[in-house]
């Protein structure tokens, strides 16, 4: 990757240079001060950048050089899936039928993409187990929310009023955030010898004031909870819901389904086990499917199909919805419009290239490559170092704790990671879960190949055997990259946030 | 075996073998029978590329997109020229398809872009604090709102009725989630009637919200409204169209501490309704409450100057139910789009841009308010929106002419009574650089034929006993 001197667009051009060609005025001009009186105008136009076209172009080309990318190489990352981005998926978004299309049309003319969006609420409730499917949130988080907010408008439909959502301690940030945002209290609950929920503080903390427990299955340590139906047993008997946080669903597609495990609500994250690109942090996409109980209070407009003579005809409907189906008692809208179709488009097309059977075998590699990853680096010479968290064996994911290495070597989970740069590798997700202690989360997926697979293992070996001659060159890593180890403190110290421009 | 993996049946075997199992399944035994699905997923079988193509072709072709007709829908989301170079640059390996930006030594090129877009978007706001963006704007809308509530503690929002109804909704879900009352402040000749708002604004009130140009396009004073929520603790929020701040004032001069909006209009597509992204600036008072991400600027252990994910001690991943907002991403792609688009236009580009659409909305209002039975809906000024009323019966009536319009592959704009609380006769209409003069001479003619033949045919309708 590119090491140039690095410089902004707001320090490139030169004052008066363009890029832009202002179409002419064809109306009969009118004085702008008549039309736009002065105290509502701006004085001082904003100091935009001022370049050409071929500056704008090669600028940004010239930094995009600058980012590692999924389609250059092997991101392990840990709850995150990144899984090969078909290019098919970008071509068939960028139809004008899709692309171009306005959300406020009337349905009558955007029957297509209702059509889509019906089609995939199909499949992804099938995917789940659980037939209402909302595409509506706009990610994983945002799932999150709208999932806490149907369960409050659930439980205050019978008059109940709950203060308080169980997660377990292995639970990514953002639901405790959620939690929160949602009005609730959060109540941590902890993980049992095998990393799983810890049912006698499970059982200690359900009591009529919980509104859910909100789980992630498998787990953030890549371990299916044995227990799931004893789990949901326990949260339905005190008349709260189960809540799947699907960032794991990539590890069950096929094989399990949340429905069938219990859980009422379950938001997807498109951007990873339906192969949206994740575009540098996002878009993103979270729907949520739920069951029958709760389908009335899901985010409005929903979509309905109603069969004619002529064949389907696709509506979004907000209002007059009969009792108890979906959004009839809504919790009203999370968003505008209708969600992020553009990930919709992608998504559809990826369900429709793999179908069931395809999907239950994405699920099916993603395991072997986890299990046969997790078998090279707990050979003999690196388990030493780098011993499983907790368990035997994993789902999709593993972690690994760098606790050993750390005491033995001299060498942190950082250290390792920043290495991995050197040797052309994304490193794994780093210091999460917090109960691993230096915590090495790796999920290969399975789109990569077991040549990929070797020369990562290939690699974490090495840096442990550089480690044992000379720990310092892990600890001063990376070398190879644009830049060097950056000073984090000193940017959230005095936080340096824009380009400062001249006058 | 679908295309996407590459496991051979040697692999395979190498690879159990390593593991130690005998097959795959073998690897799900920790999943109880119970929970296990034994008959497979009840979905079709997977197509080959070139079939999976037809289909979505097929689809695309059901809709009626902006390619298809000339198109005056706005009320949100615009169908602004994106130009070729950012079609280009968001389709790009290294902008498409990295992770986020936890590895700054490898993500350079995308905190750059983030940190660019900040400069960019505090330029267009007039204010200090940019975050890297959120989901769109009526989000961002209900974003802003949780802040306040977390700053200050009040119990209630005023929001003008000129808010965009999604942003109001979309603020409404959410505050009924963490409490907060929400009370509506009413329109007075189309923009947010002052007397009210002052009232409505008191001790106990958290944030104010209202949008400008507004949602009947109307351009408020920002700066009056701002004003009088100055003796109270309450936040102010504007929710702005970026496209119209090269020639509207900044929010930052008119005393407005967060100014939110809908990014669409900077470079991206319609996509029918999103990805977009949703622009979020604040007063420096509220830097480390933003929701979100923010890109900061650094050094490494060379010297060399590099950005990397900053403050983060805001966030979900590490304050976790401390965390100022649950928002663990930003629109980084749409972002990108947004950042390259304004960097197009530039700093001349985006006020005669502005400028182009304030002469021609003027035109277009004059013309199409000139055509029988039609009048304006209000007469403030204008930038690139106005709402027309249409002497018809309802809303659907209005929906007829629409059709009608449609039909000769003119689409005149949003039926206002769409909305709860909307004008059952209103249209906005909304206009952007791709629509000239011609195409304006031309609705006119198309919607008096429309107007007309609906009021024919409602009088016919009436004389008829039912």
């Amino acid at each position: 990757m590119q090491r140039d001197r690095v410089v902004t667009i707001f320090e490139k051009g030169a004052p008066g240079r363009r890029a832009f060609t202002c179409p002419e005025l064809d109306v009969p001009q009118v004085d702008p001060q008549q039309l736009l009186p002065a105290g509502l105008r701006r004085m001082a136009p904003p100091r935009l950048p001022e370049v050409s076209e071929p500056e704008l172009v090669r600028h940004y080309v010239r930094i995009s050089r600058r980012n590692f990318d999924l389609d250059s190489g092997f991101y392990p990352l840990g709850s995150c899936t990144m899984k090969h981005n078909p290019r098919l998926h970008e071509r068939v978004a960028g139809l004008p039928g899709h692309a171009r299309l306005h959300p406020l049309q009337h349905p009558s003319r955007s029957q297509g993409a209702l059509e889509l969006m019906y089609n995939l609420e199909r499949a992804l409730g099938e995917v789940a187990g659980l037939p209402h499917v909302c595409l509506q949130p706009s990610a994983g988080s945002h799932g999150e929310l709208a999932g806490l907010l149907v369960t409050r408008a659930y439980h205050e439909d019978r008059g109940e009023v709950r203060t308080k959502v169980l997660t377990p301690d292995t639970a990514h940030g953002t639901n405790p955030a959620t939690v929160t945002m949602a009005g609730y209290t959060v109540v941590k609950v902890g993980t049992n010898a095998d990393g799983g929920v810890d049912l006698d503080d499970l059982r200690a903390k359900a009591d009529g004031d919980v509104a859910c427990l909100m789980l992630t299955n498998p787990n953030t340590l890549g371990i299916f909870d044995p227990n799931i139906e004893e789990i949901s047993r326990i949260v339905h008997e005190v008349g709260a819901t189960l809540y799947y946080d699907g960032a794991n669903l990539n590890a069950v597609m096929g094989v399990s389904r949340p429905g069938d495990m219990g859980f009422d609500i379950v938001h997807y994250n498109l951007h990873k086990s339906f192969t949206q690109p994740h575009g540098g942090g996002g878009p993103g996409s979270g729907p949520i499917a739920v069951s029958d109980r709760i389908a009335p209070y899901l985010p409005t407009p929903v979509i309905r199909r109603t069969d004619s003579a002529d064949g389907p005809v696709f509506d979004l409907v907000a209002e007059g919805l009969p009792e108890g189906a979906p959004g009839a008692k809504s919790i009203g809208r999370l968003r505008g419009f209708q969600g992020n179709y553009g990930c919709f488009v992608r998504s559809y097309s990826y369900i429709c290239s793999l179908g069931g059977e395809g999907l239950k075998e994405a699920s099916q590699t993603a395991v072997l490559n986890a299990n046969y990853l997790l078998a090279r680096l707990q050979a003999e010479g690196v388990r030493e170092y780098l011993p499983l968290g907790f368990g035997e064996r994993c789902m999709h994911e593993f972690v690994l704790s760098g606790a050993p290495m750390k005491k033995e070597l001299g060498i942190k989970t950082l250290d390792l990671a920043k290495r991995l740069l050197d040797h052309g590798f994304h490193p794994p997700t780093v210091y999460f879960p917090l109960l691993v202690d230096e915590a090495l989360m790796i999920e290969p997926t399975e789109t990569e190949t077991k040549e990929t697979l070797d020369a990562f293992a290939d690699a974490v070996v090495a840096i442990l055997r550089e480690a044992q001659e000379d720990p310092s060159i892990a600890q001063n890593a990376p070398y190879t990259t644009p830049v060097r180890r950056l000073d984090e403190a000193a940017a959230a110290k005095q936080p340096v946030i824009r380009q400062p421009l001249p006058a | 075996m679908s295309s996407y993996i590459s496991t051979t049946p040697d692999d395979l075997r190498e690879m159990l073998a390593a593991i130690g199992v005998g097959s795959i399944d073998e690897l799900f035994a920790g999943i109880p029978e119970g929970v296990r699905l034994d008959g497979g997923l009840d979905l079709p079988a997977g197509l080959p590329e070139q079939d999976v193509y037809a289909h979505l072709l097929e689809l695309a072709r059901k809709n009626v997109s902006a390619e298809d007709e000339v198109t005056f829908l706005g009320a949100g989301m615009y169908d602004h020229y994106v130009p070729a170079l950012i079609d280009m640059l968001m389709s790009r390996s290294e902008f498409l398809t990295p992770y986020t930006p936890y590895q700054p030594e490898i993500s350079q090129g995308g905190l750059q872009v983030m940190f660019e877009y900040q400069t960019a978007m505090t330029e267009l706001t007039g204010l200090p604090v940019s975050n890297a963006s959120v989901y769109e704007g009526p989000s961002a809308v209900a974003a802003a709102g949780y802040l306040a509530k977390l700053a200050n503690g009040k119990g209630r929002f005023v929001v003008s009725a000129g808010l965009h109804p999604h942003s109001a909704q979309t603020l409404r879900t959410l505050a009924v989630g963490y409490g907060i009352e929400v009370v509506d402040v009413p329109l007075k000749d189309g923009v947010t009637d002052p007397q009210a708002w002052a009232a409505a604004i008191d001790e106990d009130t958290s944030a104010v919200f209202f949008q400008n140009p507004n949602f009947l396009g109307a351009v408020e004073d920002a700066k009056a409204l701002a004003d009088a929520a100055k003796n109270s603790p309450a936040v102010v929020v504007g929710q702005y169209d970026p496209i119209t701040l090269g020639i509207l004032a900044p929010p930052g001069e008119c005393g407005v501490d967060v100014a939110v909006g809908e990014g669409q209009a900077l470079g991206n597509r319609l996509d029918f309704g999103g990805p977009s992204f949703g622009f979020f600036c604040a007063t420096e008072a509220y830097l480390r409450r933003m929701p979100g991400r923010i890109a900061g600027e650094t050094k490494d252990v060379d010297g060399r100057r590099g950005f990397v994910l900053t403050l983060q001690t805001r966030e979900q991943h590490i304050r976790r139910e401390k965390a100022t907002s649950n928002i663990c991403t930003s629109q980084a792609l749409n972002a990108l789009g947004g950042v390259v688009y304004l960097s197009w236009l530039g700093r001349q580009g985006i006020v005669e841009l502005g400028e182009l659409l304030l002469q021609r909305t003027h035109y277009a209002r004059t013309t199409l308010a000139a055509v029988d039975g039609v009048s304006t809906l209000h007469d403030q000024p204008v930038v690139r929106e106005f709402a027309l009323d249409l002497d018809v019966d309802g809303l659907a009536g209005v929906e007829r002419v629409v059709s009608r319009c449609c039909a000769a592959g003119y689409n005149p704009g949003y039926p206002l009574g769409r909305d709860e609380g909307g004008h059952p006769t209103g249209l906005l209409v909304a206009l952007t650089e791709q629509r000239t003069r011609e195409q304006v001479d031309r609705l006119a003619e198309v919607l008096a034929e429309a107007v007309a033949a609906e009021r024919a045919t409602a009088t016919t309708s009436t004389e008829v006993p039912a």
